[in-house]
């Protein structure tokens, strides 16, 4: 028997980062508004304090603050052809769940796109000719522009008090910031973190071979930091505890830190947790979602809640569950290239590094943070000439070091056993002396990777897990192999003792080993309702009352950790609900 | 074979249980103390062996053996099991973990590629004990005994045959039981001492990491290019 409960003005799906910004500016806005979470409270206060919160084996090992994959996680398969099968561990990527979300246990880098990466299409096709993109890459246009989305990108930094320099203010290049960032109307909030030792030499490096080295764009507060909602963030400690743990210091920018207990004491506000949302109640003829079904997993107790707007602020994989079993678009056919729930998953082409060791520096790896780096832009997105070179995009490429965590941290030379008296004697001599140089690469869409129902397996609640066909294509294995000479290049430049060979990511796409939790796409916006599932203010096409968040709406992925541009998109799209959608509900774009 | 037919026993503590204990090292081919090649470091006080949660007693003595092997006593440390890592093993497999939480196991099942992950319906607890019973069977074959009581040096290269993969197993796969066998041995060194494992510390000494509490923004300047010592804590000592 399911529960019918009284109408509210509007119900959010999940409360991390999009959840929380969305229900903030709502009820702001006047709305009564119900936040639906499927997992537990979780504060600061009780959650991330000393000495439990140091616990290496309990959080990063053993997953405690991620999803449940017991319950739900998803299939994969390489090629359509093949059976897909449940990742029955988490592994090579990481949602969160309770209260928060990933955005209590992520590392901090709070990037924004390049202005190329907003209109990825047109930019190629202009810059390299209109019949070099391959058919089957399905790269699109985002449909809103880095100048339009600039504002929010400001407002999402100052919620979450990013540290950095700029590099481009105003059109203005500034050394040591990024120079190849798009035009920004404001500095950083507050000023970058201090350097570490491995960033030092990161940063000699680089300028020797004539790029531009800038510290890492990070939500790790460097300096105490009031944010506009009037919350307080302390100082970075640089405890090496960032990912995959939550911040002792209140210094890592957090929907539990920077916004829920403001959105906690408004009356306007219900948090109901353990509430697991099952399904949309979609209305196909009036193209509206009338309502969520969710079961109290405490109970197993099933309840409607009927809305007038419903807000998916689920991760990418239940977004598009949501649509999918609800029937709101039309699944995407890889086979015609019709329909769009499902269409271009990306990821991420990461695992690129190589590991410089040097005998006569200490590097204190373990006196760090989550977004603590240098970096380089040199080779990312368009900022170098791809003339020539037979794949489009790029990376980010840093040096430094996140953590000195023993039981993942501990880097030894090439050739070193991986257990015995050697491998025991290169531990300990090297551990103090080492770090990596990584690159994240973008992930430009491919027509037969993409998300459906898979036909066989099953979460807890009954329902189809998701289907992912997946695999990592010509254009990431070229890009990988370009990025593998460019790491090597600036290791060399760095004169290390012993330096890896370094790691290019070759094979088939693996569950098993950590990559990032940067999946996307799978609701791609876009300027035609054919080929996109919502519009450039996240609006379903086909159910004008519900706006879907988070990085499924990216077309493509580009280098960049995806939460900078999430959050930018959260208070776009939550603006246009609240200057537009409420005083005239219906369609904000007419196709 | 006469080595097969007389039973592992360990020391138990408590009284209660004190009809079990017999000498330890008992029906070994090697006294323990040939595998070690120099003083042990930072030696802690000789463990008391402890109950047992999860394992029977060849399946411990089989991690005993395995985890002195992949961690040998000599300067740095002293071997695996004096650093507690067969107690960490063994109290892991127990845990909610050890028993299958947040892994997804609902059928079919089918072996699928590589990149496919794990595929079993073997709990970890399930697939360590599997592969131990495994591991001895093709040690018998091979050795003509079971792991724990082969010398050091063919310990050392039957553990290199299961890293391989060359190691037949009937079961499990070798190199997926090593790889589950190694990552634990290392979980167990280098984890907080909470969980059993590096006991004393050892293996943070060991790196020179300092543990807890992890607050550096005062000192990130200072020890730049400059080695920062300090004696580890742990969740323990701040508790």
């Amino acid at each position: 028997m399911t529960i019918t409960l009284k109408e509210t003005d509007a119900v959010v799906v999940g409360m991390g980062w999009t959840g929380s910004i969305l229900a903030r500016e709502l009820t702001k806005a006047g709305l009564n508004v119900v936040g639906l979470e499927r997992g537990a409270m979780r504060t600061p206060r009780d959650n991330f304090t000393i000495p439990a919160v140091r616990d290496d084996l309990k959080y990063a090992v053993r997953q405690e603050l991620f999803q449940d994959a017991q319950l739900e996680t998803v299939t994969m398969r390489h090629s359509p052809g093949e059976t897909a099968l449940p990742i029955r561990r988490l592994g090579s990527f990481l949602p969160g769940t309770d209260v928060g979300g990933a955005g209590s246990h992520w590392n901090g880098m709070t990037w924004r796109w390049l202005p190329s990466d907003h209109k990825l299409r047109s930019h190629v096709t202009e810059r390299y000719g209109k019949d070099v993109i391959p058919p089957e890459m399905t790269i699109e246009d985002f449909p809103v522009s880095y100048d339009e989305l600039e504002p929010f990108y400001d407002k999402f930094e100052k919620l979450c008090g990013v540290s950095g320099k700029a590099g481009n203010l105003r059109g203005t290049k500034i050394d040591g910031g990024n120079v190849f960032e798009g035009p920004r109307q404001n500095e950083y909030p507050n000023p970058p973190l201090t350097r570490s030792m491995a960033g030092e030499i990161m940063d000699t490096a680089a300028r020797s071979l004539g790029y531009h080295p800038f510290p890492c764009p990070s939500s790790n507060a460097s300096e105490p930091y009031t944010n506009p909602e009037g919350m307080t963030l302390g100082a970075c400690e640089y405890c090496g505890h960032c990912e995959r743990f939550g911040c002792e210091a209140n210094a890592k920018a957090s929907p539990n830190v920077c916004i829920l207990p403001a959105l906690l004491a408004d009356q306007k506000f219900e948090l109901r947790t353990y509430a697991q949302v099952k399904e949309l109640v979609y209305d196909k003829a009036a193209r509206k979602v009338r309502a969520v079904r969710y079961v109290d997993t405490r109970t197993g107790e099933e309840y409607e809640q009927p809305a007038g707007l419903v807000i998916l602020g689920a991760y990418v994989f239940n977004n598009v569950l949501l649509m999918l079993t609800a029937g709101i678009g039309e699944p995407y056919d890889y086979k015609t290239g019709k329909g769009a729930v499902g269409k271009n998953y990306c990821y991420q082409v990461s695992g690129n590094s190589v590991t410089v060791f040097f005998a006569d520096k200490e590097i204190n790896p373990f006196m760090a943070a989550g977004a603590h780096g240098v970096l380089i832009d040199d080779f990312n997105g368009d900022n170098f000439d791809h003339g020539g070179l037979g794949f489009f995009g790029g990376a980010w490429i840093q040096g430094g070091t996140t953590n000195g965590r023993p039981i993942f941290t501990r880097p030894v030379p090439p050739g070193t056993p991986r257990w015995g008296r050697e491998w025991k004697k290169a531990t300990a001599q090297w551990y103090n002396h080492a770090f990596n140089i990584g690159a994240s690469g973008c992930n430009y869409a491919h027509r037969e990777n993409f998300l459906d129902l898979d036909p066989t397996y099953r979460d807890a609640l009954g329902r189809p897990l998701i289907r992912m066909s997946y695999n990592f294509r010509d254009n990431d294995y070229k890009l990988a192999e370009y990025l593998g000479g460019v790491l090597g290049s600036i290791a060399r430049a760095m004169n290390p003792t012993v330096m890896s060979n370094p790691a290019i990511k070759r094979g088939d796409y693996n569950v098993v080993p950590y990559q990032s939790t940067h999946n996307t796409g799978g609701t791609m916006s876009g300027a035609d309702p054919k080929t996109s599932a919502v519009n450039r203010y996240l609006q379903a096409w086909d159910a004008d009352n519900l706006f879907v968040m988070g990085a499924s709406v990216f077309p493509q992925n580009a280098s960049y950790n995806p939460t900078g541009v999430v959050g930018a998109l959260a208070y776009w799209s939550a603006h246009a609900i609240t200057t537009q959608y409420l005083k005239s509900p219906g369609p904000l774009v007419h196709a | 074979m006469t080595e097969e037919t007389i039973p592992r026993r360990r020391f138990l503590l408590g009284a209660g249980i004190a009809g079990t204990a017999v000498a330890s090292g008992l029906g070994q081919t090697e006294p323990a103390a040939a595998q070690a090649q120099g003083p042990a470091a930072a030696a802690p006080a000789a463990p008391q062996p402890e109950p047992l949660l999860a394992l029977n007693e060849t399946e411990h003595a089989f991690v005993v053996a395995a985890v002195d092997t992949l961690i040998p006593a000599d300067e740095l440390s002293p071997s695996g099991s004096d650093c507690g890592i067969a107690t960490y093993i063994d109290r892991q497999l127990a845990s909610a973990w050890g028993g299958g939480a947040k892994m997804y196991r609902a059928g079919p099942f089918h072996k699928g590629k590589p990149e496919q992950g794990y595929q079993l319906p073997l709990t970890p607890a399930e697939f360590m004990k599997a592969g131990i019973a495994a591991a001895n069977e093709w040690s018998r074959k091979a050795y003509g005994r079971d792991f724990d009581r082969l010398v050091a040096d063919k310990r050392v290269e039957a553990l290199k045959a299961m890293e391989a993969g060359k190691a037949e197993f009937g079961s499990v796969s070798a190199r997926a039981f090593f790889g589950r066998l190694h990552a634990m041995t290392m979980e167990g060194f280098f984890s907080d001492p909470i969980y059993g494992g590096n006991r004393n510390k050892v293996s943070w000494k060991m790196l020179g990491f300092p543990g807890l509490p992890a607050t550096y923004a005062h000192l990130i300047d200072e020890y730049r290019d400059k080695r920062y010592v300090a004696e580890p804590r742990s969740i323990e000592d701040f508790s």
